[in-house]
């Protein structure tokens, strides 16, 4: 990403201005109205938060019920949404939260990782407002985002874990302080939810299966063995795939033997499987790395059987867990904002030739 | 009275600023695809270039496409983002129309082509209307080549048939082939947009341009899933 120069002479009239509202509002000591834009995946979202903290409005255009029908997000289908919805999106974040844009002192938008198309769409908008008002520009990781979410309900103490877990994401993440991200594990296959989403689609039920599969664990009971991929003994790494095909496997020995397995008992052994390497996981870290604080992050976070767990091993382990509501979990562009307000405070510009990067990654912010 | 013009819809990124009776600046670069990373400085140097103040701008052009699905949305999302921003008129320009007026005077039909993959291309055939407008004689459309050539053939009766575009080249053997003599190519320096050309159509049409947020893209084909479930559905074997 191509920074802005401060210091060079060749600045263009475009980074003047950019410095120089900066610059002004910095020595105003006022309060910072930032813009987020999230266009990573299939929800098309835009928000304007005060000081990294506070949300004053988070607007989300779903394409759920579009991509529903054809059983998961269809990016070329994603992109062509975001185009339709971008602008209006952003214009009611702008009147939910009563602001104008000559008010907002910077544009934080989504530049990775994600849906190449879809995440150009939000890129190019981010841009374009910024480079017609003058207003300062900040890439922001989408995963970086989905932390920052945190801070929009309590205040970060470092050092501390992010467990993030989402459709496409599965990370272990220690922070020592602001914009500090080191990854301590990863999936090496499926993200948690694509194995949710695969299992729902395994018990026949539809897409998303990921909620369907958290109310089924809760009527049923834990009794089908399956196994717990914890890796090598050091590693922070998780690996859902082999899960994914033992319940698959049980599936189909049942149907040769002519027996029929719980569904719901099946969904609450895969869940107590997937909660158990996560939560178990996440507290060596703490312990490893004198964490003071966990927070969950990602839209998996809204899975009841996840937060019950991690809520319990905390308590029992005395130690602070934040986990935003589900509004703030799932994609959206308030925590967009809250991330892009630490690079706000750091001056750390994009300039426009800020790119989508798909595969970004997290060490790079 | 100035309008930004943009097209990325293709390989070719152009960009220009056009007043009334001059075009003040015009950038074309018919080489990298990266449009992404490129389109945005652009705009800025041809702004400080021309000593345009975004604020100065009376309007947009833009062109909707058809063309690379993702190069047509980089500049439909920016060019209605700016428009918005600034509360300004944004007009949509077909991409091939852009290429078309390229021959403006031109006294016979003048045939616009990308390729469209799978044996198809997306084209239309349009008439010079003096020396400033066109008057569309076949609408456009994505069409196999093998099927338009024939329809050429009949709506120019014996006159000429002029194609523009990049991509003719690939296919300039199957035209001739059905065409023969009565098929004309251009130079080079005809084949390629123009945001100048854009800027113009645009600036005809500012005052019923249109509001940001309604301006999108003009594919000419549905997303290819969609294409499907479709036809899944009326075939009636998914519901909804
Ligand atoms: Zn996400």
């Amino acid at each position: 990403m191509g920074d802005i120069a401060m210091n060079r002479t060749n600045q263009s009239r475009y980074e003047q201005r950019v410095m120089q509202a900066y610059q002004a509002h910095k020595q105003s000591g006022g309060p910072t109205y930032i813009l987020g834009i999230e266009t990573s995946c299939d929800e098309t979202s835009a928000s304007v938060v005060r000081d990294g903290r506070e949300v004053l409005s988070n607007v989300i255009a779903s394409q759920a019920d579009i991509h529903k029908r054809f059983g998961g997000v269809v990016p070329e289908v994603a992109s062509r949404r975001h185009v339709e919805n971008i602008t209006l999106t952003i214009e009611e974040a702008l009147r939910d939260a009563n602001k104008t844009l000559d008010e907002i002192h910077a544009i934080a938008v989504t530049y990775g990782p994600g849906l190449v198309g879809a995440l150009l769409v939000g890129v190019a908008a981010a841009k374009a407002i910024s480079l017609a008002r003058g207003i300062p520009l900040i890439g922001v990781h989408h995963i970086a985002g989905h932390i920052y979410a945190n801070r929009l309900v309590e205040e970060m103490d470092f050092p501390l874990i992010a467990l993030v877990v989402s459709g496409g994401h599965t990370e272990l993440v220690w922070m020592k302080g602001h914009g500090q991200f080191e990854i301590l594990g990863e999936t090496r296959d499926d993200a948690a939810g694509e194995a949710y989403d695969k299992v729902a689609r395994a018990l026949n039920m539809p897409y998303p299966g990921g909620p369907h599969i958290d109310r089924l664990a809760h009527e049923g009971e834990a009794n089908v063995p399956l196994p717990r991929s914890w890796l090598e003994p050091d590693s922070y790494d998780f690996s859902f795939s082999g899960l994914k095909s033992a319940v698959l496997n049980t599936l189909h020995n049942a149907a040769q033997r002519g027996e029929t397995i719980q569904p719901a008992n099946l969904a609450a052994s895969f869940q107590d499987s997937v909660t158990e390497v996560l939560v178990e996981k996440t507290l060596r870290a703490v312990r490893e790395f004198g964490a003071k604080q966990v927070l969950l992050a990602g839209g998996v976070a809204a899975n009841r059987g996840l937060r019950e767990r991690l809520q319990g091993r905390c308590q029992q382990e005395g130690i602070p867990l934040v986990i935003p509501p589900l509004s703030l979990c799932t994609d959206n562009a308030a925590m967009i904002a809250a991330a892009g307000y630490i690079r706000y405070e750091k001056g750390e510009f994009a300039g426009l030739d800020l790119n989508g990067v798909p595969g970004l990654s997290l060490s790079e912010q | 009275m100035r309008v930004l013009a943009i097209d990325t819809s293709n390989l070719v990124l152009s960009v220009a600023v056009v007043e009334e009776e001059r075009v003040l600046a015009e950038t074309t670069t018919n080489q990298q695809k990266n449009h992404s990373v490129r389109m945005m400085d652009a705009i800025s140097e041809l702004l400080d270039a021309t000593n345009t103040s975004p604020e100065e701008l009376s309007g947009i052009g833009v062109a909707i496409g058809p063309g690379s699905y993702t190069g047509v949305r980089i500049g439909v999302a920016s060019a209605k983002s700016i428009a918005w921003s600034l509360n300004l008129p944004v007009v949509g320009v077909s991409s091939l129309q852009a290429v078309a007026m390229n021959a403006l005077g031109f006294a016979d039909l003048i045939v616009p082509l990308f390729d469209a993959r799978r044996g198809q291309v997306y084209t239309g055939c349009y008439a010079s209307r003096g020396l400033d407008s066109l008057d569309m004689l076949e609408k456009e459309r994505i069409i196999l080549l093998q099927e338009w050539l024939p329809l050429l053939r009949d709506r120019a009766g014996g006159r000429s048939i002029l194609f523009l575009g990049e991509d003719v080249r690939m296919h300039r053997q199957t035209i001739e082939q059905v065409l023969g003599e009565q098929a004309l190519f251009a130079s080079p320096a005809f084949n390629h947009p123009r945001a100048a050309h854009i800027g113009y159509l645009a600036m005809q049409r500012l005052q019923e341009g249109t509001d940001a947020h309604a301006l999108v893209p003009e594919y000419l084909q549905l997303a290819e899933a969609e294409a499907k479930w479709l036809a899944q559905k009326q075939e009636g074997s998914v519901k909804e």
